[in-house]
């Protein structure tokens, strides 16, 4: 339990996965090929149908899918400690390999909050017991995310924190924020950040637009995100800080992404399936709690805008920000739900679907920003190639499925996709050299 | 039909049927006994999770007219009061198999989710900010009864939209029966957008004397403390409706309840251009028309499905 990264483990997987298409974009991998997996690690590569298979591997005959480096997630939910009939450690890591990744890292705005060493050690410690697929842990930036007090941030390091954030909440003084930066030059760790001036956004809860004017309901304007975007990313550039801008949702962020990235600035941005997908028109059609989540979604123009932000760079990796609640809480007028939707199991088909099947984004792009997330704690990026740990993704770009027909497997059903028909399904992933899901007539494994 | 949720979910016909049934109506409530047998035998609860006199009354008054029996459930001192979620109580007031349930609620699309836990037929009697569409139709009802048809008459809107349900379903109502609808208030009450529902935007009164209609909305008092405006002392200068602001030919129209020497002055309300007793009677026939509508006079729908995620959960 020492690296960065826990969970329960599993058998060493011995596979020989025969004729997938193998995609690996770092690797200027886009050829069927065969794969044999050893003892938990990638063995050998070659041709389709020319490996033999040893005695104790299982064949997956694969002609026809697509094996990918398995997906990262640097932004997720799992409720554990002290919200776990939202979700735990096991059934969102369960989800997480349900979708095709093999590392999550989770958000520490718990009950308790995860800002301080005991509170990091016991979740670690619970994770090696339960956990799927290895997760790894922010701490908070402040004590109880109050915004008052840094963390023992150099402690939480020590103990396994892979960076910090107050995520679900922006800090709001910029003082404090300013004096974080400094901080992280003694204890470093990404300061991954939750972009929002409050006075701004104060009691909405969709976008402002035509669509709150219509529905009645407050909306939260997009420079409720971007001026803070712009000014988290004027404060790392005095202090030279790490950031991460979290779950951006409009044009205005992409724009001043890229110009703190022009300037130099350490910076690097995610956006979430939902924001790459939706648009706040949908609240027109129902307007349903699974579609209320913070930053809210927002117009096509924003949409696009995000597209080509992950296309060209300025954004470099999908998070899918899953953020499971209970059926009884979303299950109330949608001003009064809870922010968030569930996205481990449906990011990877809405993505391919919504972005890659019309030619928004290339396939090859998709895979290489949904495993880009592993960069900003300066974890090793999943690769096929001999003598690397088994990390990998099959997945059928044929299969249709519809989104909650066959259930979840995290504890909430609360997915903004639900009842949608996707195309693009995983079949089989591989987590750290052991077999995290299988695809069993939409059960796991 | 089988619900009434949103004004935009009615055209032009289905309006005009229901507010010429309302006139049918208008005759029941001169006569000495006021009361038809319509729905004799059948239930119709109203569950107001906001205080409210003129809309609780009027739908009461409106199902004892067609000779329904009427339950009438107030948040305060109801299980409601006790942590009971929306879901709960309207399954526990389906138990009683009604058929149709009137809902207030401070919550917008309140309506619609009740209509997906219930067999009866929902009617929203206003959900948070975002419509109440039974105030258009009676609002529809007295401007036709003073002016006839509303193609190409202006309407002003003035006062408080951002929090108001009213401006909502009546800037659809009016549009859809052909009028051309202006809203105006102060800056930080228009909602950024409103444009996209048909309307154009003021925010000053400088050409209110082109309406025909002055519509007002009530100024709520918390505004001030929120900051919204300074005073209500600057609001009224430069927002109320007074007598020197109206013209001869004007209608006022006002939803109550009215803040006296805000956004109305005295004299305009007692003034015979005012219609806001007027609206108040058109209320009473309108609703009983609108539950005419959605249980005796259109095709009944069938029974929704549950819905599909759910299930599979």
């Amino acid at each position: 339990m020492s690296g960065p990264l826990v969970f329960a483990g599993g058998a060493p997987a011995d596979l020989l996965i025969r004729g997938a298409h193998v995609l690996d974009p770092r690797r200027d991998l886009d050829e069927p090929a065969d794969v044999l997996v050893r003892g938990g690690a990638i063995a050998e590569l070659g041709p389709p149908n020319t490996l033999e298979a040893p005695a104790e591997a299982e064949v997956v005959e694969a002609e026809g899918r697509h094996l990918l480096p398995a997906f990262v997630d640097p932004h997720v939910h799992l409720r554990t400690p002290g919200e776990e009939h939202k979700e735990d450690l096991e059934s969102g890591t369960r989800a997480a390999a349900a979708g095709g990744f093999c590392a999550v890292v989770a958000m520490p705005n718990t009950a308790p909050t995860v800002d301080c060493e005991p509170v990091l050690v016991a979740l670690r410690e619970e994770a090696a017991r339960v956990a799927r697929v290895p997760v790894g842990f922010l701490g908070s930036i402040t004590r109880g995310l109050r915004g008052t007090e840094l963390t023992e941030m150099v402690e939480l390091r020590e103990a396994g924190a892979l960076g910090f954030t107050d995520d679900g909440r922006p800090v709001e003084s910029a003082g404090m924020l300013r004096r974080a930066m400094q901080y992280q030059r003694l204890c470093g760790g990404v300061l991954a950040l939750h972009c929002e001036e409050l006075s701004l956004s104060a009691g909405g809860a969709i976008h402002e637009g035509e669509v709150s004017a219509r529905l009645g309901i407050a909306g939260v304007p997009s420079l409720a995100e971007s001026t803070m975007v712009a000014r988290d990313a004027a404060l790392a550039g005095l202090e030279d800080a790490r950031v991460h801008v979290q779950h951006l949702s409009c044009r205005e962020s992409v724009e001043a992404v890229a110009a703190a990235k022009s300037r130099g600035v350490r910076i690097s941005a995610e956006a979430t399936p939902h924001h790459l997908a939706l648009t706040h028109e949908a609240l027109l059609e129902e307007l349903h709690t699974r579609l209320k989540m913070n930053p809210p979604l927002r117009t096509e123009d924003d949409r696009q805008a995000l597209i080509a932000g992950l296309r060209d760079g300025t954004i470099d990796c999908v998070a899918t920000d899953h953020a499971p609640h209970a059926r009884h809480e979303k299950e109330v007028p949608f001003e009064e739900a809870p922010m968030g939707t569930t996205g481990l199991e449906t990011a990877f088909a809405a993505l391919h679907n919504d972005l890659v099947l019309p030619g928004l984004l290339p396939l090859a792009t998709l895979v290489e920003r949904m495993t880009a997330g592993a960069a900003l704690f300066d974890l090793p990026l999943a690769a096929i190639a001999p003598g690397e740990p088994a990390n990998l993704v099959l997945v059928d770009l044929e299969a249709t499925w519809q989104v909650g027909e066959a259930g979840y497997e995290s504890r909430s059903d609360s997915c903004c996709f639900a009842g949608r028909t996707l195309q693009g399904r995983v079949v089989l992933t591989v987590a750290a050299g052991a077999v995290a899901f299988r695809e069993r007539a939409g059960v796991a494994a | 039909m089988r619900h009434l949720l949103s004004i935009a979910d009615l055209d032009r016909d289905d309006i005009e049927r229901i507010l010429e049934r309302a006139e049918s109506f208008a005759e029941v409530s001169e006569r000495d006994i006021k009361k038809v047998p319509a729905l004799r035998g059948r239930t119709v609860v109203n569950l107001f999770y906001e205080a409210s006199t003129r809309t609780s009354s009027s739908f009461e008054l409106a199902a004892k007219r067609l000779s329904a029996d009427v339950v009438t459930v107030k948040s305060a001192g109801s299980s409601v009061d006790k942590g009971e979620s929306l879901k709960d109580t309207v399954q526990t007031l389906s138990a009683y198999d009604p058929a149709a349930l009137v809902i207030r609620s401070p919550h917008a699309g309140a309506a619609d989710l009740v209509a997906r836990w219930t067999r009866a037929s929902v009617i929203n009697a206003g959900d948070g900010k975002h419509e109440h569409p039974t105030q258009a139709l009676l609002d529809v009802a007295t401007l036709r009864q003073r002016l006839g048809a509303l193609d190409g008459r202006r309407i002003w809107i003035v006062g408080d939209v951002l929090h108001s349900r009213v401006a909502r379903s009546n800037i659809l109502a009016f549009r859809t029966m052909g009028a051309e609808v202006t809203v105006c208030g102060p800056p930080t009450l228009i909602p950024p957008g409103i444009e996209a529902l048909g309307c154009d935007v003021a925010y000053t009164l400088d050409r209110l004397a082109e309406a025909d209609v002055v519509y007002a909305l009530r100024m709520q008092l918390e505004r001030m403390r929120e900051a919204y405006v300074p005073s209500l002392r600057e609001y009224a200068a430069q927002y109320q409706i007074d007598g020197a602001r109206l013209g001869p030919e004007q209608v006022l129209m006002h939803p109550g309840p009215v803040n006296r020497g805000v956004e109305l002055s005295g004299d305009v309300i007692d003034s015979p251009q005012a219609t806001i007793t007027a609206q108040v009677e058109a209320g009473v026939v309108v609703r009983m028309a609108v539950l005419y509508e959605l249980l005796v006079g259109g095709p009944r729908a069938p029974e929704p499905a549950p819905e599909p995620a759910e299930a599979a959960a």
